[in-house]
């Protein structure tokens, strides 16, 4: 099957800005968008530079803008598009190192700012801690975050904000402060209960349309507007 | 640029990071890694990690400890096998004090499942001992693994550990037998840095990417495998190499050993439930090495779906209910990438290249041995799927992966506390980046030449078809012939990047440098040992022989070629028996 992938490139040691390029390859429909980028590198350009790992949505290497969309490249196959004429992006606002990889070191940086990590006062008993399976449920979701940066970079209240934490950071702050076995909930809602937390998710749902792992942001960011509102009771 | 540390670990999947945590409260540690941590290819474990916690029945470590002395097919080091599984347990009480989010049981413990091999001894009305299936794999859904992966990278943060990410380890540094640091490439300025350290730690992960079919991850390229043996280090059972009997076809991504617990069955163009044929009494539930074995026959006889290289997997009678509550994470493998509901339709599988036992041969200590007689070199550790220690022997069970590499990587950890606490910096020898240097100009300058992926491609596809799942001695001389050829074509490979900033073509270069390199040891181990062991199958040697062979292989890198040379396995409790389920 033939298929373009008009693809944004930038080098920064010899382009001064980026521009778009068509390439196109004869390949199975059952290719992933991610394999179709394997064939231009390989077969056509050996500059072609975008980051891989899993190849099958579990390590959150890849996500980059599809047709307009951020998605992981190795979770669509070519079959998947009606138009075989596909454009492909960086996620958007992270600056583009080369090509398709963006620096994300706002993005993880944003990630440590709300203690990604259990904080609990108690020592832990011989044996594990017990949670309830209702507890563990709560949490349920949020865990299962590949840290793919796809909602924050679909964000609108991001991209007018560079300071907003963004969605993946406040899931981040949820799997603790809902885990029945952590301490820290204060803190970490200290933290998240500012103008550059919370209060910014305006609810447009572009964070929850992208996650590849179908996680629902903007359920679990307004639970803890909730909890920020009965805190000042 | 140099860096200096008292730790670097190289590596930062579950082994890595374990030893991090562990290290990072006393010493200055750096974690370098090819990947941002969490994408390391832990993440991508699904069933489980195996404890006897007893949380859902009744259980016992000798349990454990038997079924994995006889999973590795009597290759297992006793010593080394009672010693992770004794330990087991509170290495999982403390993973979930540091915060894993397990699944829970009714009554808020860890949730446990059964996994294939994993057995209780039960006695029947005749007072005959069986061994039936045991609850004994900790789980969180069908992602242990990625929750695993998240906890200890966030201990890492929460410990201040310094992350080296995208920084490609090129070459090891030792020189009079003591190690003293490694060079890496970082993607981000395309330049050599130079390490130096009092101790360098391998975490670095298999090697699965030197197979066409395979369920790792494009990272699995046995770098850490083949720096060691470059820099002279000797490599262990290197001809072990699991095959899972259930990848997706065509690509190979994993389909859950859960999914025959579950009662999925195995079925031929013909319909049939083949596994009668080969297990009659177990089934879709025999050891992994046997279906694997069993799948391939079937497809090698013109017996697979339409005649062409794959069987069924069916899952149909379910029910959708049950699949979508146990096995959410595969179904939606099996929608995104075959386009098939397995609520409605069989799942088109194909034996995938999986693990590999074999590695850098290390002390329970973690200390990296420097041959056959248990000398150690001074300050180079290794630990997880890189690592031999052997737990796994010729055939690993599953959820017993996971354990080792957070065993070892705790292990490994406090032996480096202890020896950090005296351990002094060793000179860094002037021309430590000199090699490194040259092959970087060679690439940067050389305008035409072979094609990296076209030599890669022709490794991976003959080293399915002749040093997979089944091997004769015809196929594997053949491959040996190939992999020098391979050698030679890479002598002059072109890069077609000539850029400094993310040359991932160069890293793919380098990748490809490290297959050939291991690939070499995996054939010429298979070729040498003429028996059928575990996942090694040699059609032309076809039984187990443990008078010849009832030991490990240490290849060496010599001038003239591998050599190899031969160690005892350590038995200390149960002698070999003939293996049947
Ligand atoms: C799909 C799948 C499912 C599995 N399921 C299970 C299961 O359910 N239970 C079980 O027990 N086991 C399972 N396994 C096996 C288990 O996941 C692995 O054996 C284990 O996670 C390996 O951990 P590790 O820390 O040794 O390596 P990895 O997690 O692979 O980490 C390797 C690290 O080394 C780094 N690295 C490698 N080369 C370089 C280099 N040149 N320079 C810098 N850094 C480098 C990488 O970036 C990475 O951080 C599964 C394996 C697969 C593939
Ligand atoms: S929440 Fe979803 S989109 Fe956002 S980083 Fe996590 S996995 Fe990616
Ligand atoms: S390559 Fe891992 S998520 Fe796509």
């Amino acid at each position: 099957m033939k298929v373009t992938l008009n693809i944004r490139r930038f080098n920064p040691e010899k382009d001064e800005k980026p521009y778009r390029k068509d390439y196109e390859i004869d390949v199975p429909e059952t290719f992933r968008i991610l394999d179709c980028l394997d064939k231009v590198k390989w077969d056509i350009d050996g500059e072609l530079a975008y980051r891989r790992s899993c190849s099958h949505g579990i390590c959150g290497s890849d996500a980059m803008m599809i047709n307009g969309k951020n998605m992981l490249a190795c979770q669509v196959l070519v079959k998947d598009f009606k138009k075989k004429y596909i454009t492909i992006d960086p996620i958007p606002s992270l600056p583009v190192i080369k090509d398709l990889i963006v620096n994300m070191d706002s993005f993880f940086k944003k990630y440590e700012v709300v203690k990604p990590y259990l904080i609990s006062k108690e020592q832990p008993p011989v044996k594990e801690r017990l949670q309830s399976q209702a507890d563990r449920e709560l949490i349920d979701e949020a865990v299962n975050c590949i840290l793919c940066g796809a909602c924050s970079a679909s964000c609108p209240s991001l991209w007018s904000n560079e300071n907003y934490l963004g969605p993946a950071a406040m899931l981040k702050a949820y799997r603790f402060i809902f885990d029945s076995r952590d301490d820290a909930a204060d803190e970490r809602l200290d933290i998240v209960d500012t103008t550059d937390g919370l209060w910014r998710c305006h609810t447009i749902f572009n964070c929850v349309e992208v996650c590849p792992k179908e996680i629902n942001l903007t359920w679990h960011i307004s639970q803890m507007k909730k909890k920020c509102a009965m805190r000042e009771l | 640029m140099i860096h200096k540390h008292d730790l670097l670990i190289v590596g930062a999947g579950l082994a890595g990071l374990r030893a991090g945590v562990e290290t990072s409260k006393y010493h200055d540690v750096a974690i370098l890694s090819k990947l941002f941590p969490t994408r390391s290819h832990s993440g991508a474990a699904q069933g489980g990690i195996a404890a006897a916690l007893g949380n859902e029945e009744h259980d016992t470590v000798e349990w454990h400890i038997f079924d994995s002395v006889k999973g590795s097919d009597y290759l297992g080091d006793q010593d080394a096998i009672t010693m992770m599984c004794s330990e087991a347990p509170d290495a999982i009480y403390e993973l979930e004090h540091m915060g894993v989010p397990f699944s829970r049981t009714k009554d808020g413990k860890i949730a446990q499942r059964q996994f294939g091999g994993h057995t209780k001894e039960v006695k029947d009305e005749q007072g005959n001992i069986k061994r039936l299936p045991v609850i004994r794999a900790c789980y969180a859904a069908d992602r242990t693994g990625h929750v695993l992966l998240h906890t200890l990278y966030e201990q890492c943060v929460k410990n201040n550990v310094r992350f080296y990410s995208e920084y490609f380890v090129l070459s090891l540094i030792i020189r009079d037998g003591v190690c003293r640091g490694l060079t890496a490439f970082n993607l981000r300025d395309g330049q050599i840095h130079t390490f130096h350290a009092k101790a360098v730690m391998f975490g670095t992960g298999g090697y699965g990417r030197a197979f066409r079919v395979t369920s790792n991850a494009y990272a699995n390229s046995g770098d850490g495998v083949a720096i060691a043996f470059r820099a002279g280090i000797p490599l262990e059972d290197m001809e072990f190499v699991q095959f899972h009997p259930t990848g997706l076809y065509p690509l190979g991504i994993l389909v859950t050993e859960g999914a025959r617990g579950e009662g999925g069955y195995l079925k031929n163009r013909n319909g049939d439930r083949f596994m009668k044929e080969y297990a009659p009494t177990v089934m879709e539930l025999a050891p992994r090495d046997m279906v694997t074995r069993s799948i391939q026959t079937e497809i090698n006889e013109g017996r697979g779906i339409d005649g062409k290289d794959f069987v069924n997997l069916d899952l149909t009678h379910i029910g959708a209910a049950k699949l979508k509550e146990r096995l959410p994470e595969i179904t939606g493998f099996a929608k995104t990438y075959a386009g098939i509901d397995p609520v409605k339709q069989p799942i088109p599988i194909l034996p995938t290249a999986h693990y590999s036992m074999g590695g850098i041969p290390v002390t329970l200590k973690g200390e990296v041995l420097a041959d056959e007689k248990g000398n150690t070199v001074t300050g180079f550790y290794a630990a997880g799927e890189c690592a031999c220690v052997s737990v796994h022997g010729a055939n690993r069970l599953g959820t017993n992966s996971l354990l080792d590499a957070v065993i070892h990587g705790r292990r490994t950890g406090k032996t480096l506390v202890e020896f950090l606490r005296t351990a002094e910096l060793s000179p860094m020898p002037e021309d430590a980046e000199d090699n490194d240097k040259k092959i970087f100009a060679d690439l940067y300058d050389t305008k035409k030449g072979e094609n990296c992926d076209k030599i890669r491609v022709r490794l991976k596809e003959e080293m399915m078809n002749k040093c997979g799942v089944f091997r004769n001695e015809k196929d594997l001389n053949s491959m040996l012939d190939t992999i020098h050829e391979l050698k030679s074509m890479y002598k002059n490979v072109a890069m077609m990047d000539k850029s400094k900033v993310f040359n991932t073509e160069m890293q793919e270069i380098f990748e490809l440098r490290n297959l050939l390199e291991f690939s070499d040891a995996i054939v010429t181990g298979a070729l040498a040992r003429q028996e059928c062991r575990g996942a090694h199958w040699r059609t032309d040697h076809p039984t187990r022989d443990d008078v010849n062979w009832l030991k490990h292989s240490i290849a060496f890198k010599t001038e003239k070629g591998i050599e190899l040379k031969y160690k005892p396995v350590i038995i200390t409790k149960y002698q070999p028996q003939e293996r049947k389920y």
